[in-house]
């Protein structure tokens, strides 16, 4: 889905905020370890972990501190999951509890393609509502498989708890300036893509800003 | 409190996974996995080949869900950073908890597109002639970066390499290249 979360290339940011300040907050390791009790008790995977952050209103994504958002995320799948009521949740606040916004349907992989080493290939220009794990910098970009990786469940599928098959994901290189012509810094772009994100390019294309 | 009722958090859940995370997850299992690949060319090898098994080998934690860890190798004109645009994906058993700067949205947002501009603004001022590769942790793929070894330290043993090796390095933030002898 095309929420505040997904921000690589977005233009108007400001200094990293390095190196780290000192920072000593005794609530964030509850968060954490709250995070991985649901995990590994496999009330949730980690893409409806992913998706439920995701789905947080934008104006609290963007004001939330780290382990706020993973809180949130936690708090909804849990009232999702049908183990804690928002009226609980709230009580046990004592006040309002933001949770993230509803979540609609996921998708299933499309039919198993491949692709080789050395392949030009695009990212498929699509908007998808749900869960996805292509950065909207590559929608519809093309650019060269480096690398192949071993199979992993399709996030969109797992991100809505669906059972979800597994596929390969690729390393594609593509070339800054092909992703922003002529308002980026020089650098090769390094994504690892889902196989069912991709399409075939012909084999003569040639990148327009990059040899 | 709700997942305490449902039996599945146990009392000292919270206690025991946050001492585990703060002492087996530290910035030093990388640092000597670096500092073995810097000694040891057979591991190297097998380090760029499969950081997953090179990490299990020296008896290193690896998640259910971190199913393959990637090692990316600095040169003198290359030069590797990461990034996750879109989750809170890091290698955190092997390189330690992801640093605050690194969670930062500014980072996000623009060290993709303007990778070097963002690396001399942190203190790295990279020459022209070297080539960035900006890795996005997307899939469930890890990755980590395997910095130059300083030249001073050839001569160095394998222990005393790992003290000079920092979080920031196995991140692409920073080079050791000056680190004395």
């Amino acid at each position: 889905m095309d929420s505040l979360h997904d921000l690589g290339g977005r233009q108007g940011f400001g200094r990293v905020n390095y190196p780290d300040q000192p920072h000593n907050e005794t609530w964030e390791p509850v968060v954490r370890a709250l995070s991985a009790c649901a995990l590994r008790n496999h009330i949730y995977n980690m893409d409806e972990f992913r998706h439920a952050i995701e789905r947080m209103a934008p104006r609290h994504y963007v004001t939330a501190a780290y382990y706020e958002r993973h809180l949130t995320a936690v708090a909804t799948l849990l009232m999702e999951k049908g183990i804690v009521t928002r009226e609980e949740l709230e009580s046990l606040a004592g006040g309002s509890f933001p949770l993230a916004g509803p979540i609609g349907p996921g998708r299933l992989p499309t039919a198993p393609q491949s692709f080789a080493v050395g392949e030009i290939v695009r990212v498929k220009n699509e908007f998808v509502p749900g869960h996805v794990r292509a950065p909207a910098y590559i929608r519809g970009k093309t650019g060269v498989v480096v690398g192949i990786s071993p199979s992993y469940p399709f996030p969109d599928a797992a991100g809505h708890g669906m059972e979800a098959p597994t596929e390969p994901t690729y390393d594609i290189r593509f070339c800054a300036r092909d992703l922003w012509p002529d308002s980026s810094d020089d650098a090769m772009n390094h994504v690892g893509v889902f196989q069912s994100y991709l399409e075939k390019v012909g084999a003569n294309w040639v990148s327009p800003t990059c040899s | 409190m709700v997942l305490r009722r449902s039996g599945m958090l146990t009392e000292s859940f919270v206690e025991d996974f946050t001492e585990h995370a703060d002492d087996a997850w530290v910035t030093s299992n990388g640092a000597r996995m670096v500092a073995r690949a810097w000694t040891d060319p057979a591991f190297r090898a097998r380090m760029l080949s499969d950081g997953t098994t090179a990490a299990r080998e020296m008896g290193f934690d690896f998640p259910e869900h971190h199913r393959h860890l990637m090692v990316l190798e600095n040169a003198l004109n290359i030069h590797n950073v990461i990034v996750r645009t879109l989750c809170s994906c890091t290698a955190y058993t092997i390189i330690g908890a992801a640093p605050g700067w690194y969670k930062d949205l500014d980072y996000h947002a623009r060290v993709v597109r303007e990778s070097r501009t963002v690396l001399r603004e942190m203190g790295l001022d990279l020459p022209a002639s070297t080539e960035i590769r900006v890795w996005d942790t997307t899939a469930d793929t890890r990755y980590m970066v395997l910095p130059l070894q300083p030249p001073a330290t050839v001569s160095w043993p394998a222990e005393k390499l790992a003290t000079i090796v920092t979080q920031d390095s196995m991140i692409g933030a920073s080079r050791l290249d000056d680190v004395k002898g």
